[in-house]
């Protein structure tokens, strides 16, 4: 076939184009991917029972605002990366500041606590199961936007990929805390940070095959 | 002072191509068959001068690549941002192609060839089109029919949804979706079956 009568058969009959084709994909993929997370954490772990005595401290909001500030700056790279020639921009920051933020009062914490205690506050009683757990109640998430990516064109599919990992992630741990009993700090700064980490090392590895257009 | 007003006047012409090319393509976004066929058209042509400058090395697969990223602009139509420059949108996808057959080559020597300067996708064109190895026409009988018979019927017959949809026995919504599906397919049949150099 020659360039002309491909340009041809293109361009005949060219139906218009929806202009918000991508961002519905993305709300399509974080409502049934949110509902699903949603269901995990229900099924397979119950909201904790005294979520409104806790929802009284502030470890908790701390916790929330922590995911969605992630989770929202992420979902701006992951958009921003989904178009050809659209930078990510500094969007970045929106996940480098909440991170620092709960990684200097996890620090405080574990500074100002007795050095026999310090273990034990960054452990809490579920230290081994959370970043796991995240990671799981993530993955319908992470499912939904590799769905949504795949219908657009990302050029970087390894940051792509990671960016849609880390909001997963994010979602995910959003969620989970609904469930989580702990509350110290110092647990928030390493074991969500891990969870967050898992999906967006899991997205930036099968980001190049899975992405790919 | 002449090299500065040299300079500003190429600028201001590369702006007013693009503009006159953004202007097409938002026609076509919205469903302009004319105005999207003059854009594809002038595309082929800086398409074609941005990686024949490229491609010393590649010669025979200049014209693929054109028709591939052709394929891949219409496909990915619907991720251009109305306000974004058109320049930095086609530019990462002819770059993600070129870099894409780059790797199925396994030659990097092209790679030192800076890709960066985005502007020269507009600064050039060739509208000398040889002949293309790889025949799409070839690739398009190899989808199942739901996809062939949509394209051919309407892509290259011209007929319309209704007329495609009676003549096929499909509903005008398996049409429509036949075609966008098929065009998706051929590019990624396009992507698997490269020619061996």
């Amino acid at each position: 076939m020659k360039t002309d009568d491909l340009i041809a058969m293109l361009a005949k009959g060219v139906a218009p184009v929806d202009p918000h084709v991508a961002t519905q994909r993305f709300l399509t993929a974080l409502l049934a991917g949110g509902a699903g997370a949603l269901a995990l954490m229900l099924l397979g772990y119950g909201i904790r029972p005294d979520l409104a005595e806790a929802a009284l401290a502030p470890m908790l909001w701390v916790k929330l605002g922590f995911a969605l500030a992630v989770a929202v700056s992420a979902l701006v790279l992951t958009m921003r990366l989904a178009r050809p020639g659209v930078q990510p921009g500094h969007a970045w920051i929106g996940v480098v500041l909440p991170w620092l933020a709960v990684s200097v009062m996890g620090l405080v914490v574990v500074l100002d606590a007795p050095p026999e205690a310090r273990l034990g506050l960054v452990l809490g009683r579920t230290w081994l199961t959370c970043a796991l757990s995240i990671s799981f109640i993530a993955s319908p998430v992470f499912v939904g936007l590799l769905w949504a990516l795949r219908g657009l064109a990302p050029t970087r599919p390894a940051l792509a990929g990671a960016c849609a990992g880390l909001l997963a992630g994010a979602v995910g741990a959003l969620v989970y805390a609904l469930h989580c009993p702990e509350i110290e700090a110092p647990f928030l700064a390493v074991w969500y940070v891990l969870g967050l980490l898992i999906p967006t090392a899991l997205g930036a590895s099968i980001g190049p095959k899975v992405l790919r257009w | 002072m002449e090299r500065s007003t040299a300079f500003t006047d190429s600028a201001s012409r590369l702006k007013s191509g693009e503009d006159r090319l953004r202007g097409q393509l938002l026609l076509g976004l919205d469903g302009d068959a004319a105005a999207y066929q003059a854009f594809l058209q002038a595309m082929s042509g800086h398409l074609r001068a941005f990686f024949k400058r490229r491609m010393a090395s590649l010669p025979n697969d200049i014209e693929d690549l054109v028709q591939e990223t052709l394929l891949a602009l219409h496909n990915q139509r619907h991720t251009y941002h109305r306000d974004q420059p058109l320049t930095a949108w086609a530019h990462a996808i002819a770059r993600y192609k070129l870099i894409d057959l780059f790797r199925a080559r396994g030659g990097r020597e092209a790679l030192h060839e800076p890709l960066e300067d985005d502007l020269q996708v507009f600064a050039a064109s060739d509208t000398d089109a040889s002949d293309a190895r790889r025949d799409l026409g070839r690739l398009l009988e190899q989808l199942p029919d739901h996809q062939r018979l949509p394209i051919v019927h309407m892509k290259l017959g011209g007929l319309s949804v209704i007329e495609t949809a009676a003549a096929t026995g499909m509903s005008e919504s398996a049409v429509k979706v036949g075609v966008h599906r098929g065009l998706k397919a051929l590019a990624a049949l396009i992507g698997m079956k490269e020619p061996k150099s």
